[in-house]
């Protein structure tokens, strides 16, 4: 089994033991032992929930440090089309790429660009595929891809399998460098992608090694943002840069990616509860005319991401106003109808399924255990406070079972036995 | 199943005042089913099937109880309901055939494709329905 690298951690002294994460973790992958949060990482989809409800800012995401990175190199930014909501009064793409420019990378290249070509792939490859495999389902967020590995593995083949935006857009601008600047050396051009949320980080850290990886870094945008927002003048005409149209800039917003594809019959979720209800109804056979499923964990899409700097719905306006005045589309693919796409595009694969859930690799135990937490379900008040450290008196019941906690944690239960004792004494 | 074993049991109210909740049983039953380690193409198989007994009872029969049997080789699931009843079963067997009101037609429901599908994911179903008295429908899943 391959162990999934992640990029959401604790920092403990900083953690106070409350329950606020506990109750957000969609797959309930938090418990508070010893006063403290614990992640299960077999179950924990790197979704940043937890950070974003953290009152004390105890949980964190991994990422590369501005400061960290080598000057020396070729740095190439790709700047998330999110990173455009980010700014006030931005009325041209070109003056963020020229701060980017100023803050002292090389390049810039756009993943807005690259997300244009994975729009026209995703038509080309539902095409190509024709009506009985429909629904697709994007495969862009990464929370959504580890989800269905994890939980929906009868909707595995219904994933996308073309390349998310970031990693075309690293393959594309590590390609164009080296045919520009032949005399650099592949080794000293490095992309640092520039990334609203942790599971992206997630993502890159997870490429198999037999697999080319062609993001070498990836900064937060809370990290850039002060530093960008100095370097960006707005009183000099900046070079002309951009080269995304409104397509590409629609995709951080939940359902620009799907609509896009010029096809009615979609679907766009966004924040991670609703993603996995949808998911439940998609699995159930329900929607049976849908073509194309967007899923995008952050509430409002990419742009609710919780390395923002700015409210989403804010940001999803201003870009907007941003995409006023582009062309509809900038860049186009080439294949002619009827031909393969080519196999270096097509990358994503789900995860091992392997079920986290499952309570004992024996059939029979496990029966004996899940009508243990049952009768043990039966005996907690199902108030799910949290205070035992569970989410849900049920999860309580598994974990009792599962042998990590006791009956007796639970406080309420507590509580009423005492009261009975007093009861007793009074008599 | 060893001698002597009684089957895991799980009840679930559904709700008939409560369109919105319908479903929520077989997403439960789904969850219990995976922690058990069943195979995803009968676990899809039961969640569908039993999806679409909830949808009928909600719609037709103002919601109604769900029984889940569960032992390592066979999964049964009865619905039952004190709804109008059916009828006729064998045209309500038939796909396309629906007598759902036009408000819950315009939700995407009411294609005549319930008990098709039901018949079509479980390895059993018996329906005994009487007019006026309500509906009891048993389906077995097998699993190999």
């Amino acid at each position: 089994m391959i162990v999934y690298k992640h990029s959401v951690s604790l920092d403990p002294e900083k953690c106070k033991g409350c329950t606020n994460c506990l109750r957000r973790c969609p797959t309930q992958a938090i418990r508070i032992r010893n006063g403290k949060a614990r992640i299960n990482s077999t179950l924990c989809i790197d979704c940043g929930e937890c950070i974003r409800h953290c009152p004390y800012k105890a949980k964190k995401a991994t990422f590369d440090e501005w400061d960290s990175l080598d000057r020396e190199k070729y740095l190439i930014a790709l700047p998330a089309p999110s990173l455009f909501g980010q700014f006030a009064n931005l009325d041209d793409a070109d003056y963020l790429l020229q701060g980017l420019i100023n803050l002292g990378f090389s390049e810039v290249f756009e993943v807005a660009k690259a997300a244009e070509l994975v729009t026209d792939y995703t038509r080309a490859y539902m095409q190509r595929m024709g009506d009985a495999h429909m629904p697709f389902i994007s495969t862009a967020c990464p929370v959504v891809v580890r989800l269905i590995s994890l939980r929906f593995p009868t909707l595995r083949s219904k994933m996308v399998p073309v390349m998310p935006p970031i990693e075309l857009a690293g393959k594309l601008a590590k390609e164009r460098a080296l045919k520009d600047h032949p005399e650099l050396n592949p080794d000293n051009v490095k992309t640092v992608f520039i990334s609203p949320c942790p599971a992206k980080v997630s993502w890159v850290k997870n490429t198999p090694a037999e697999k080319d990886c062609y993001i070498d870094y990836v900064v937060s945008m809370s990290d850039i943002y002060f530093r960008l927002l100095s370097k960006m003048d707005r009183g000099r005409i900046p070079q002309v840069m951009s080269e995304s149209g409104m397509i590409g800039m629609s995709w951080p917003s939940s359902g620009g990616e799907a609509s896009a594809l010029m096809n009615d019959h979609y679907l766009a979720a966004d924040g991670i509860e609703n993603i996995i209800r949808v998911l439940d109804d998609i699995e159930m056979g329900h929607f049976p005319d849908l073509k194309f499923v967007e899923m995008n964990a952050c509430p409002g899409g990419c742009v609710g991401g919780v390395m923002t700097v700015e409210n989403p719905y804010i940001a999803r306006v201003r870009i907007r106003s941003l995409q006023r005045y582009m062309q509809i589309q900038q860049n186009h693919i080439a294949i002619p109808e009827g031909e393969p796409l080519p196999h270096e595009i097509l990358t994503v694969e789900p995860g091992e399924y392997s079920s986290a859930e499952i309570l004992d690799a024996d059939r029979m135990r496990s029966f004996r255990m899940m009508s243990e937490i049952e009768r043990i379900r039966n005996l907690l008040p199902g108030m799910d406070c949290g205070s035992c450290g569970a989410p849900t008196c049920r999860a309580h019941a598994e974990d009792v079972v599962r042998g990590e906690s006791k009956l007796d944690d639970c406080v309420i239960r507590m509580r009423e036995l005492l009261r009975e004792l007093e009861r007793d004494d009074g008599k | 199943m060893t001698a002597g074993q009684e089957p895991l049991h799980f009840h679930y109210d559904v709700d008939g005042n409560n369109f919105t909740s319908a479903g929520e049983a077989s997403v439960q039953v789904k969850r219990m089913l995976r922690q058990m380690g069943f195979h995803p193409d009968l676990i899809r198989r039961i969640s569908v099937a039993m999806y679409e007994g909830e949808i009928n009872m909600v719609i037709h029969a103002k919601g109604g109880v769900a029984d889940v049997y569960v032992t390592p080789e066979c999964i049964t699931v009865i619905l039952k309901d004190v709804g109008p009843g059916i009828k006729d079963v064998k045209i309500a067997m038939q796909e396309g055939y629906s007598t759902a009101p036009d408000n819950i037609r315009a939700l995407g429901f009411g294609a005549g494709m319930g008990l098709p599908n039901m018949k079509r994911y479980s390895d059993d179903l018996k329906i005994d329905s009487v007019v006026g008295v309500g509906t009891t429908i048993e389906m077995k899943f097998l699993s190999a």
